[in-house]
């Protein structure tokens, strides 16, 4: 038993320092400009713009089933203006950020972690340090600072939907006008609701890359090591959003 | 030159290197030819500091590559070319980016990037495929690439891991020709890992074989060729039954 726990407690320690060794190296990598700065741009139109068809589908429809269950829990108890401060502040604090964080865990992340892994297997990174880059500066710091960036605009156009469609169903299904949406809309909002979310989005995108990004760098094998890699960069990224959910909410709320 | 002293590389319980030592003099090509799996590509990675030592060391003009600083790698790699086992090559760039790559690493003026491109590819005879993606590339022509990427470089060493394994014997002897066309034109130091001993015999001034983890035997190819060495005799000959009667011993032998 005793060996048991010193050799989990070593090995959580190992992993810790590993993962201290990896920041501290995409710190050196973000040194030299130069060599990223054009990649990022490369990394935020796939990363940013390509993900918001998901980001936007999915905010559509928590919109929509958001106006409903609200209408549901309220009706007969209390005012169905309420309907839209609930779809707002559920939107704009927590839903539009973890339900696009979660996707993009799967999107961002398994592409990030299945691109370098097969480069790593392939040798294209050794290649990459034999001409002379070091990959933290050309592979690591474009994705991590292109998701960290992008992740706030993209959840940002997701908040706004999700409120757009939660708008659109209450006038539509709900016997609700815009004039009493909006009035509920704007009855407990605060500015705070905005950039928590986005303080929130921007933390996800960068935990995202960079667990993509590690898993994808230290993958072994072939295709099975780099199927391995992209699983527990999805896993790992999902567990990470809910755990800075948490986060945050104990120390902004 | 380029000097492996007593190199010893393990991973995990396996050793694979166990006392490698060689010399690779400047201006020649130099063989390490060995069994798959013995660490033939394992030492040459050392080279680059793509893996450092468990203990001995690998120096590249006299400096010692595991103890050089970040920016003294760097600039270590950008005198040596490495041309892979499976090229390698970036599959989302095309060829003309794969090669200038390393060109604007090293800060070459655009303009002469674009001669630099041009004449790389005419030395391995593929020339047009600079709009190409690795992707549609064959395996022999990817090579090639490979081998133009690091000419491109203008390198003062040419590391070549496994150049013409998994090639047809055509394909094979026409990198063994642009191989050598690269040393003669471009005057570079070769060390070339390899167990296609047409290869070895092509390209190569002097071979080294790698046995147990340690140099078994180094000389020049005639002498490798006529050597008795049962281990080396076994190995170039191809004779898998010559192996019950082969000395195991791993003495090194200079000839």
């Amino acid at each position: 038993m005793y060996k048991y726990v010193t050799n989990k407690v070593a090995l959580g320690l190992k992993r810790m320092g590993l993962w201290g060794r990896f920041l501290v190296d995409t710190g050196r990598g973000a040194r030299e400009v130069s060599v990223w700065v054009g990649l990022t741009a490369v990394q935020m139109r796939r990363i940013g713009v390509q993900s918001l068809p998901i980001a936007l589908f999915i905010a559509v429809f928590t919109g929509i089933v958001l106006a409903l269950l609200s209408s549901y829990t309220l009706t007969g108890a209390v005012p169905m203006y309420f309907v839209g401060t609930l779809v707002g502040k559920a939107v704009m604090v927590e839903l539009a950020p973890v339900l696009t964080g979660l996707a993009l865990a799967g999107r961002v992340g398994a592409n990030i972690a299945a691109e370098l892994g097969t480069m790593r297997v392939t040798e294209q990174v050794d290649a990459l340090e034999t001409l002379a880059y070091d990959p933290f500066s050309f592979l690591v710091v474009p994705r991590v600072l292109a998701a960290t960036l992008m992740f706030p605009v993209v959840i940002a156009l997701a908040m706004a939907t999700g409120v757009v469609s939660g708008w659109f169903t209450a006038i539509n299904l709900l016997d609700l006008s815009t004039v009493e949406f909006v009035k509920g809309l704007r009855l407990f909002h605060e500015f705070k609701d905005i950039w928590y979310g986005l303080v929130k989005a921007m933390s996800f995108g960068f935990v995202i890359a960079l667990i993509g990004s590690r898993n994808g760098l230290t993958t072994r094998g072939g295709a099975e090591g780099v199927g391995l890699s992209t699983m527990q960069a999805v896993v790992l990224s999902a567990q990470m959003i809910l755990v800075l959910d948490a986060f945050w909410a104990v120390v902004l709320l | 030159m380029i000097t492996f002293e007593d190199v010893h590389k393990r991973f995990g319980p396996k050793k694979v290197l166990e006392g490698f030592t060689l010399e690779v003099p400047d201006g020649e090509t130099t063989v390490v030819i060995g069994y798959s799996g013995t660490g033939k590509s394992v030492a040459l990675k050392h080279v680059v500091g793509l893996l450092k030592p468990d203990s001995g060391s690998v120096d590249v003009d006299g400096g010692t590559v595991h103890k050089l600083d970040r920016a003294e790698l760097m600039a270590l790699r950008s005198t040596v070319g490495f041309v892979f086992q499976f090229a390698a090559l970036f599959d989302s760039m095309t060829v003309r980016e794969n090669i200038t790559l390393g060109l604007k690493r090293q800060r070459v003026p655009p303009r002469e990037i674009d001669e630099r491109v041009y004449e790389s590819l005419a030395l391995v005879d593929m020339d047009g495929t600079e709009d190409r993606y690795p992707i549609e590339l064959s395996g022999g022509m990817r090579k090639r690439v490979g081998i133009a990427r690091a000419i491109a470089l203008r390198p003062r060493y040419i590391l070549y891991d496994e150049p013409t394994s998994g090639l047809d014997p055509v394909t094979s002897a026409v990198i063994n020709q642009l191989m050598v066309r690269a040393r003669e034109r471009l005057g570079v130091t070769g060390l070339v890992v390899t167990h296609d001993m047409s290869s070895a015999y092509t390209v190569g001034d002097r071979i080294a074989m790698l046995y147990n983890g340690v140099i078994r035997q180094v000389g020049a190819v005639e002498q490798i060729q006529k050597t008795h060495d049962p281990i080396v005799r076994q190995f170039i000959d191809g004779r898998p039954e010559a192996a019950d009667d082969a000395d195991r011993a791993t003495t090194q032998v200079v000839l």
